[in-house]
């Protein structure tokens, strides 16, 4: 069983890696995780614009992205995938890659998820902070863009790395669209060699262990870092005001 | 395609029986996976909380790679894999009971036992440690005090993310059409391969969808409620 594993692994790494790349798409591992950074990298602003919609005071603004985030939750994401392959090259009349239809789904998705992450990090500051930025003369969008999202933002950097884990994650799902990632390379071995799903499968998924679980570590870390920050800070204050200590040990 | 028309897929007796046979399948992998997930995760959360020393660490090791595996890689594994390895006889037998339903339901359960367990553990030690040492100075013994005072108030504060977790093993249940399970996404894909009203019927599948998961966070709600009415009232 390990041997065949090594076998496997001596054999097909570079097809896992990099899928057929110098003669064909790129693909294998490069492409997975090309995939979720970039669409973690374009989710990241929509997802601001969608918290900042979903916050503000005009209906009009509100309503539709509310919606769409509820949508976007309550629906698979293969659901999704499926939608954005039959409209995508509707809209444009171009053969689009299913990468890039896979790269759309991933961007909303995650975009929406996303948003309330970011929707959370701004309602959890507080008023007080925006009424006292107001009433040192910034302007809406100013005192967000300076005081607010630097804040909220800061706070939501180990929810943004889950994000790219559960990215990482559903990529495998542009499977059914033919996406050439690492699930698709490992499915191609598999049909090559044919006699052993076991040991490919199981190959698959101890790299796609390897990866999250490094990036669920580094998560817990910088989260750790970010709690003993904010607890430092927030005992300054404490001790200024004098505030009872149950309220420092309530924060998260 | 002609315009938009609804009734051409829903007036069709064929395309309709497929999407409740569809329907029933996404249920029965919802239904068969929670139920084994939950079992599962409170065998986990016993064997975290049990003085053996192999336990912790086996349940962490567990809960690890079911949540730093993406679930479809584990529906391929069990069904491409393990499959393949079984017995003679019990393959055939499962090949002619719906392998594919077997194989969701065992890989979709296992995979959200992991989460389940969690839930369960982090609701279990939000409970303050005080309220344990009031009830055994209250007279309880540890096995009432977990009984009466621990675990009522642990459950209640695992609710929440226990009903997420239910909505999200509900959408996962169309993962099982990768390893072909006939359930409501695949019958919607069938019914687009008949039909070749693409917009139509994805609309359905979509709406049924979203119908089913609001209906799982609504019993939710309604249960948390049930289980805490003056924290609903403060809501």
């Amino acid at each position: 069983m390990i041997n065949d594993i090594i076998a496997i692994v001596r054999d097909y790494w570079l097809l896992l890696l990099i899928g057929q790349y110098p003669n064909g798409p790129l693909g294998g591992l490069a492409n997975t995780l090309i995939l979720s950074a970039l669409s973690i990298a374009l989710a990241f602003p929509v997802s601001i614009i969608f918290a900042l919609a979903r916050l503000s005071k005009w209906p009009l603004l509100r309503w539709p992205v509310t919606a769409l985030v509820y949508v976007t939750r309550g629906v698979p994401l293969l659901m999704l995938i499926l939608w954005c392959y039959f409209l995508i090259p509707l809209w444009t009349g171009a053969d689009v890659p299913s990468f890039v239809i896979m790269l759309t789904t991933l961007v909303v998705y995650q975009g929406a998820f996303l948003s309330e992450v970011v929707r959370a990090g701004i309602v959890a500051l507080g008023p007080g902070q925006m009424d006292a930025a107001r009433a040192l003369g910034h302007s809406y969008l100013g005192a967000m863009r300076y005081v607010i999202l630097p804040q909220a933002l800061y706070n939501m950097i180990p929810s943004i790395i889950s994000t790219f884990v559960s990215t990482i994650k559903d990529t495998t799902l542009g499977y059914v669209i033919n996406v050439p990632d690492l699930t698709f390379a490992a499915s191609q071995v598999n049909n090559q060699l044919l006699t052993q799903p076991f040991q490919v499968f199981l190959i698959l998924a101890i790299v796609y262990y390897v990866i999250c679980w490094s990036l669920t570590h580094v998560a817990n870390r910088v989260e750790r870092r970010i709690a003993r920050r904010r607890a430092g800070l927030s005992n300054i204050r404490a001790a200024a005001v004098a505030a009872p200590p149950k309220i420092i040990s309530e924060q998260p | 395609m002609s315009g938009f028309d609804l009734s051409a897929i829903l007036g069709n007796p064929e395309y309709a029986a497929m999407l409740l046979h569809g329907i029933e399948i996404t249920f029965v992998i919802f239904i068969g996976s929670w139920l084994l997930a939950m079992t599962l995760a409170i065998l986990l959360l016993g064997l975290r909380f049990s003085p053996l020393r192999f336990g912790n660490p086996l349940v962490a090791a567990y809960v690890s790679y079911h949540r730093n595996v993406p679930t479809l890689v584990q529906l391929m594994l069990w069904y491409f894999g393990i499959f393949t390895l079984m017995p003679e006889g019990l393959a055939s037998w499962l090949a002619n009971h719906n392998a594919e339903t077997i194989f969701a339901i065992i890989g979709l359960g296992l995979c959200q036992a992991a989460y389940f367990s969690e839930d369960l553990r982090s609701g279990l030690r939000s409970v303050s440690p005080g309220q344990m040492e009031a009830a055994q100075a209250l007279g309880h013994s540890y096995v009432s005090a977990m009984r009466f005072v621990i675990m009522p108030q642990g459950i209640r504060n695992a609710l929440p993310p226990l009903v997420n977790h239910s909505v999200s093993l509900f959408k996962n249940s169309s993962l099982a059409l990768i390893i072909g399970a006939p359930e409501l996404t695949h019958a919607v894909k069938e019914v687009e391969n008949l039909s070749f009203r693409t917009f139509e019927i994805y609309l359905i599948g979509t709406v049924l969808y979203l119908f089913f998961s609001l209906l799982i966070m609504m019993v939710g709600a309604y249960i948390s409620m049930r289980a805490d009415p003056a924290r609903a009232a403060r809501a």
